[in-house]
């Protein structure tokens, strides 16, 4: 806190504990210490280091080309801009408070777009909460449902804050990996060959157990998953009276004829998943920061609880452009001219370039069926180079990230725990 | 949880929302009762899901009610600010990726007392009381806090005090003496103060607004935070800030990483714009931390004028854009409205439906314990265009010559 104190602070931990608090112990404190109680709370405990903030850091200190944090370079579609112009020179109550659970039009069009693909009629009112970004949606779920000694079940490789979140609602998270099957020679190694094995999946569910988080298309792996195996997690979740929390993100960002499903449109899941989107990977304006959580009333009531005791309102002319920019895109959904086949479209191209030029220099990717992220075996490098410098326990992955940042400009993030490595295109 | 119903017993029917939560299980599952359960809320959500803002913007959204219930403008904020965000639209790369006590003063900000028991620790309350002199007009300031009831509220487990000034709903706007008093008690029971200033720049002529983070002891002890919406009439762009030592602010930082991790990149990029304009400028009458609160004076003055004229009472805030009444002479009918809700939350229902003008109980902003005492008092805001404040006029005087 203030000053390391140890044989202060564990006498203070005495006192704090109930001990009456003796006047000349705490003249004492006051004369030299200040602050020697621990302000923060417990639940932050070992959720300080966030590799993002890490990898961005050093990133800019070697001006290095950055494949790292998953955000576009390049602008968003200009039906989007414009729509964000609209919303900023248009109506001037637009720049006060809109309803708590989100800005009319915007629920209505999410309702309208999303009740058609999930096949259940969504109410603007009690299934759709629009929240600060996808991670916001996610913070406000395992807030709402997540208590002390919950379980959540998370499929590794997973986006970071899944174990964080679930650590600071009290819960525990229970993982289980994705593998891959193994390669013929010359083969390129793809996500769909990475997968869960069903005995070991169900054995990680207990009575505990109160959540599952899925996340499709996968970050970082661009996993899809299919049918087949939605179907086995929709089984056993609701075997085990589990909600599932389905983060679709990278909903749009799917290659090679791939289809992305929603579980909740399977047979008897629809009341118990939260369906969690993203209009910054949607429209790739990540900066806008308007997310949402789609839900049967019984769950979201609980999440609309949690949201009007912490944020209580998402901005709103962001909100008004997301809007308008889906209220385009319903109107060319599935043609050509829409964003949600352009984009795609362009990102394979992207995704089919990045693989080869890894492929050149001797890296093997794992090519992604979706997802803006491709990630790399690179055991061919560390049989070369065993020795990278870094901190005693770094991960291989780690010191590789941060020697690649320094010698050849190009930055990524480690993924620990696996050897490969990530890459993110855009 | 039983302390938390105790305390909510007013606000929540809990007995009534467990029966709810059950039914609806029937409904959706086939499995067993007991698995149903795992659906229910968490435990630090328990109580809390009742919100007044949801409950009396929903009735003021009726067009025909002239709302001075929510706290927000219905007047244009500085045409720089617009354009400010306007010229940051046309950017693009903008468009990419930013158990324990707590002592609560009541009346206090609703949102306070759910969010200490959501992380956990006891919200320990104290009211603020009126001494009102005779013959001089009620203000702001005659509400006050005794020294000693306060420094019976702190002991070695008390983690925070939240100050709020200019105070949401009075408008009172703490003196040097009483932040010393405040100060010295955290000072010697090693208290943090989290010291809400969100009004900072909204007070009269006659006061100054005092940040406590500045007194002898304190810098290193105060989380101070500040809200765009309320300093530029932007609430709609919902950024705020929090202003402290490092070793604070890193772990409210560690929250924020685990939460949203960032907010809106345009709107902050706007908002920085905007301060720069007026930064260079904070002497000059067109500074909108100046033209603001002078313009803000004015409608304050005219709000309790009106109120007077028609019988009510009310407190003259020193600063902040909100004016409480006490509406008991107006003795309203409410025989036909529900009987457990406090006499302020009925009134302003019935006062919403019936004369077509909305505005906030009280009582709202108090503990259940306290309500009683504030039950007769209603909260006006009065940041709103001559045109909204005109058509309250019109409402209040009819209703007045109508009981005569």
């Amino acid at each position: 806190m203030f000053r390391n104190a140890a044989a202060i602070s564990l006498h203070l931990v005495g006192l704090l504990q109930g001990k009456k608090a003796g006047a000349s112990v705490t003249r004492h404190l006051h004369q030299t210490f200040t602050m020697a109680k621990q302000m923060q709370a417990r639940r932050l405990k070992g959720l300080d280091y966030n590799p993002w903030v890490e990898y961005a850091r050093l990133a800019t200190e070697y001006d290095a080309v950055n494949l790292g944090q998953g955000f576009p370079d390049f602008a968003p579609p200009d039906f989007a801009l414009e729509a964000f112009q609209h919303a900023v020179s248009g109506d001037l109550m637009l720049n006060q408070y809109t309803k708590a659970f989100g800005y009319p039009p915007l629920t209505k069009i999410l309702a309208s777009f999303f009740g058609k693909l999930l096949g259940h009629e969504l109410d603007p009112l009690t299934n759709v909460l629009v929240t600060v970004g996808a991670y916001g949606a996610l913070f406000t779920a395992f807030q709402a449902l997540v208590d002390e000694g919950d379980e959540v079940i998370i499929i590794e490789p997973f986006f970071d804050c899944y174990e964080p979140m679930t650590l600071m609602a009290g819960g525990r998270p229970v993982f289980v990996s994705l593998k891959p099957s193994p390669t013929r020679d010359g083969e390129l190694n793809s996500s769909s060959n990475w997968r869960l094995d069903p005995d070991e999946l169900a054995s990680k569910f207990t009575p505990h157990t109160k959540a599952l988080v899925l996340n499709t298309p996968n970050n970082p792996l661009g996993k899809v998953f299919s049918q087949t195996e939605l179907e086995l997690v929709a089984s056993l979740c609701q075997q085990h009276n589990v909600v599932c929390i389905s983060d679709e993100v990278y909903q749009w960002l799917v290659f090679d004829g791939c289809q992305h499903i929603s579980i909740a449109s399977l047979p008897g899941m629809w009341e118990r998943t939260l369906t969690i989107g993203s209009a910054g990977k949607t429209f790739s304006a990540t900066g806008w920061k308007v997310g949402w959580v789609l839900g049967p009333d019984h769950l979201m009531k609980h999440l609309r609880t949690v949201h009007q005791n912490s944020i209580y309102h998402c901005p709103t002319q962001t909100q008004a452009a997301v809007a308008e920019s889906f209220e385009k895109e319903q109107l060319c959904f599935g043609q050509p001219s829409s964003y949600f086949v352009q984009l795609p479209r362009a990102m394979q191209r992207s995704r089919d370039y990045m693989a080869r030029s890894l492929q050149s220099v001797g890296l093997m990717p794992v090519l992604p069926q979706g997802s803006y992220f491709l990630i790399t075996d690179i055991s061919g490098f560390k049989s070369k180079m065993p020795d990278l410098p870094g901190a005693a326990n770094e991960p291989y992955d780690r010191r590789f990230v941060k020697w690649m940042i320094k010698n050849k400009p190009v930055s990524s993030e480690g993924l620990r725990p696996l050897h490969p490595l990530l890459f993110c295109k855009g | 949880m039983l302390l938390a119903q105790k305390r909510l017993g007013s606000l929540v029917s809990s007995t009534k929302f467990l029966k709810t939560v059950n039914s609806s299980r029937l409904l959706e599952f086939s499995t067993s009762a007991a698995m149903s359960l795992k659906f229910k809320n968490t435990k630090r959500i328990e109580g809390l899901d009742k919100n007044v803002w949801i409950e009396f913007t929903k009735l003021a959204a009726d067009p025909s009610v002239v709302n001075l219930g929510q706290g927000l403008p219905d007047i244009s904020p500085p045409a720089y600010v617009k354009e400010e965000l306007s010229k940051v639209a046309m950017v693009d790369n903008l468009n990419q990726y930013t158990r324990g006590f707590v002592i609560i003063i009541v009346p206090f900000y609703d949102c306070y007392e759910p969010m200490v028991r959501m992380a956990g620790a006891t919200p320990v309350f104290i009211p603020l009381r009126s001494k009102p002199v005779n013959g001089k007009r009620w203000s702001s300031s005659d509400w006050t806090l005794d020294p000693q009831e306060l420094e019976s509220k702190f002991n070695p487990k008390t983690k925070a005090i939240i100050l709020n000034t200019p105070h949401n709903p009075f408008g009172k706007v703490y003196t040097k003496e009483e932040l010393q008093v405040i100060a010295d008690l955290c000072i010697k029971y090693d208290t943090l103060c989290i010291s809400d200033e969100v009004y900072e720049w909204l007070v009269y002529t006659g006061n100054k607004h005092l940040r406590i983070a500045t007194f002898p002891g304190m810098w290193e002890r105060t989380v101070t935070i500040g809200s765009a919406g309320k300093t530029f009439s932007v609430t709609g762009w919902k950024l705020g800030w929090s202003i402290g030592p490092e070793h604070l602010i890193k772990h409210l930082q560690t929250v924020q990483q685990n939460t949203i991790y960032t907010c809106a990149t345009p709107l902050q990029e706007a908002l920085a714009q905007a301060f720069w304009i007026d930064i260079k400028r904070m002497d000059d009458p067109e500074c909108y931390f100046n033209s603001l609160p002078r313009e803000l004076e004015v409608k304050r003055d005219r709000m309790v004028h009106l109120l007077e004229s028609v019988g009510l009472n009310p407190i003259v805030p020193d600063g902040g854009y909100f004016i409480i009444a006490d509406v008991s002479s107006l003795d309203a009918d409410l025989s036909d409205l529900k009987n457990e809700e406090p006499y302020d939350y009925k009134f302003v229902k019935w006062m919403t439906k019936n004369k077509k003008l909305s505005a906030i109980p009280v009582s709202a902003f108090c503990d259940s314990e306290t309500k009683l005492q504030f039950e007769k008092l209603v909260r006006f805001c009065f940041i709103k265009k001559d045109s909204t404040l005109d058509a309250a006029e019109e409402i209040i005087k009819a209703w007045s010559r109508q009981k005569s």
